[in-house]
Order: structure tokens, then C-alpha cells, then sequence
């Protein structure tokens, strides 16, 4: 068997959480591009992916790579009511900056404010983390999100109950769980298959 | 093959057709579907590859019972018993939940500003008579999946030598990695929709 750890190219690691656009780098071989079938193509779903180290790495199981995305689309892209998309973003940023995804909690952390026009708080959880006060509703949701992001989960009705003191329904509570637990499946990928790197400077 | 086309999330939630978590189910029908597409893909694959079904259970249940999910790692435990794990891998298994479990997410960041959040807690390694029950094969992947599980943060370049170093493929690496960061997603839900339930 041939197969063997990479080892990076000289890169920068980023210092801190930070929404500016990153590099990953991967520490297994992805599938070449031309090594690629129709099968290994379609799992992509987006066929700008093939691109991507990360996606072209998680290829080599085209089936759960597929369902993966396919589960993440409609967690996060489903327009039919529920958390609006900025706060289901935040989820996934908060539960990133929890678990120490600094690659998914920079691509979260930029939708979330892009999506919510409220980066001075977006950027306050990435700084000081997750405990930062950034009002009542979306403290409840970063809440919500950390409970169940811990191992063991320590989320419980009190969660339930302070969410929808802040105005949410239970499709919304619905779209937490989802977008925090999603992350957590993320978070674990990023981190574990590659690094972090600052972009490469103009 | 029981439990490969049943809906997992809906059976260890306790979903029943027409109840209120049916519905919000309903609002999001490819999360739903893809949710139990990538269970048959991660634990009734089409083509298995070098991962086989008691290896794919086996973890299953490991990685559910280092989450102190005990409903849940009782579906895995027996989805391995029907696929012919025998009861000696069972009680390696839950020696090694025994042996491992902690609580997470700790670890360390790159030094530099935050490194003062580094937080510590224990590195797994397997106690010699788990490790001689389960085989090195499957003794590297739990010492993995106990760090991809309670402490992500410190993953490296080395953690993935050891598991080549004991069989396990780039593609079977990442395999492995789906059913955990799987799993990882799976049991959140099913507590976080219990608990939703459990408010009504």
C-alpha cells in the first residue's frame, strides 16, 4: 500500500478566528482530477467542488459524500420558513468556534454577517467566543448551539424554553438542532483531514 | 437486513407518522432523506470496500457510547450482533467506552493568541487486553475516533500515519472519518429532537 501523509506546502497558519477567506490544505491524497469517474463527479453535487482539495479528499467515498451534501444543502439553503438563514449560519459559526474550527468558522462567521449585516457581533463571538453577549436572541441560539455541540450533550428544556422565549418556533428550534449537529459532522472533517492556511497574498 | 430502510433518526427519536415532529421532519425532506442515505451509505454500503459491517457497528457503538448515548449505542450494539460481531468484540467495545470516556471539546490550538484557550485532557491509549480483544486494526481506529470525538482540535498529520500504519487506506481513512463526524451529527439530533419533544 502506497498510501502516505502529505506534508504541507510552507504556508501561514492563521493566528486567529478571523472571517477573511482561507486556504486547507489536506494531509491525504485527494483523487486526481482526471482519476475521477462519472460516479466520483456526480457525488460533488456543485461542479465547481472539484476544484477543492476537501471535496475531491471525501470523493473517494462518493455515497456519503453525496448525502452529506445533500443533507447540509437543505439544513442550511431550505427557504421554507423556520431560523432565518443568517441564524442558522451563526449556528454553525458558534458550534466552530466551540469545537476550534477556525476554517468553518471563518466561511460561517462571513455568512452570518453578510446575511445579518451584524458584523461587529459576529465578529465579537469570533474574538472573544462563545460566550460573547450579542443580545438575548442570538445568546439563545449560540447557547443552544454549545449545549448540544458538548460531549456528552448537556442540551436540555431549558434550552427549548429560553429559544422560544426569544421568539423562535419549533421549526426554528428544529433549524438549531439541525445547523449546530451539522456542524459538528463539519467541524470534525476540516480538522481532522487537513489545516488551516492564511491565504496566499496577492 | 432490518434497520437499513427504516428511518434511524425517526426510530431512536420515537417518530411517529403524524405527530408534531413528523411534520417539522417534513419542512426539511432532504435533510431528512439524505440523513438516512448517508447511514446506508456509511453502515450498509453498496460496495463495502476493506471496512467491514462488524467494524463499521463496532465503531457506531463506540463512538454513541463515548457520547454517554445509551439508547443509541444499544442500536448499534445490535446492529453488530445481527451482522455476526461476536459477543467477545461486544465486551471490547464496552470496555473500551469504559476506558475512554471524558468530556469535550478540549485540545490545543497552534501558540500564538489562542493559546490561551488550549485546554487539557487526555490522549486514549488502549489498555493492552482491550487492545489485544480488538486487534490492531481496530484498536488504531478507536484510538482515533476518540480524539475525533472528545478533543478534534488536536487532530495531526501523525494520528493519520498510525491508522495507515495499521492497514487502514486513504480511503478507508476517510470512510472511517464520515462515520464518525456522522454519528457526530446523528446523535445531536436525536437528543435535540427528544428533548424538543419531551417540551411540548
Amino acid at each position: 500500500m502506497s498510501d502516505k501523509v502529505l506534508v504541507p506546502p510552507q504556508h501561514t497558519v492563521p493566528a486567529a478566528f478571523t472571517r477573511a477567506q482561507l486556504d486547507w490544505l489536506p494531509w491525504l491524497e485527494p483523487l486526481a482530477v482526471d482519476a475521477m469517474t462519472e460516479r466520483h463527479l456526480a457525488s460533488l453535487v456543485d461542479a465547481a467542488r472539484v476544484k477543492s482539495p476537501y471535496f475531491r479528499l471525501l470523493a473517494r467515498d462518493p455515497d456519503a459524500l453525496e448525502a452529506r451534501t445533500r443533507t447540509d444543502k437543505d439544513i442550511f439553503y431550505n427557504p421554507d420558513a423556520g431560523l432565518p438563514r443568517a441564524e442558522r449560519e451563526l449556528a454553525a459559526a458558534a458550534t466552530s468556534r466551540f469545537n476550534g474550527c477556525v476554517y468553518c468558522a471563518s466561511v460561517h462567521a462571513r455568512h452570518a454577517a453578510t446575511y445579518s449585516k451584524r458584523e461587529d457581533d459576529v465578529q465579537r463571538l469570533l474574538d472573544a467566543g462563545v460566550t460573547a453577549d450579542l443580545g438575548e436572541r442570538w445568546n439563545a441560539i449560540v447557547a443552544a448551539s454549545v449545549a448540544l455541540t458538548a460531549t456528552p450533550s448537556v442540551f436540555g428544556p431549558e434550552h427549548v424554553d429560553r429559544l422560544r422565549k426569544a421568539g423562535l418556533d419549533d421549526l426554528a428550534i428544529a433549524d438549531v438542532i439541525h445547523a449546530a449537529a451539522f456542524f459538528n459532522w463539519a467541524n470534525r472533517l476540516m480538522l481532522s483531514l487537513g489545516e488551516p492556511a492564511a491565504a496566499a497574498g496577492p | 437486513m432490518s434497520g437499513t430502510d427504516a428511518d434511524v433518526i425517526d426510530a431512536l427519536v420515537g417518530i411517529t407518522p403524524g405527530s408534531p415532529l413528523d411534520a417539522i421532519r417534513a419542512r426539511r425532506p432532504d435533510a431528512r432523506a439524505h440523513a438516512q442515505a448517508t447511514y446506508r451509505a456509511l453502515f450498509a454500503p453498496e460496495s463495502p470496500g476493506a471496512i467491514t459491517a462488524q467494524e463499521r457497528f463496532a465503531v457506531g457503538g463506540f463512538v454513541a457510547g463515548l457520547h454517554g448515548a445509551t439508547a443509541i449505542a444499544a442500536y448499534y450494539a445490535a446492529r453488530l450482533a445481527e451482522s455476526g460481531g461476536p459477543a467477545a468484540l461486544k465486551e471490547a467495545m464496552d470496555a473500551a467506552i469504559a476506558e475512554a470516556r471524558s468530556e469535550g471539546p478540549y485540545g490545543r490550538y497552534p501558540t500564538g493568541p489562542l493559546s490561551r484557550e488550549d485546554t487539557a485532557g487526555p490522549s486514549y491509549r488502549m489498555g493492552a487486553a482491550t487492545r489485544r480483544a480488538l486487534g490492531p486494526r481496530l484498536a488504531a481506529a478507536f484510538e482515533h475516533v476518540h480524539m475525533l470525538v472528545f478533543h478534534p482540535r488536536d487532530a495531526e498529520p501523525a494520528a493519520l500515519q498510525a491508522l495507515l500504519d495499521a492497514g487502514w487506506s486513504t480511503t478507508d481513512i476517510v470512510t472511517l472519518s464520515q462515520i464518525v463526524a456522522f454519528l457526530s451529527f446523528q446523535i445531536r439530533v436525536v437528543i435535540g429532537l427528544r428533548t424538543l419533544a419531551g417540551r411540548p
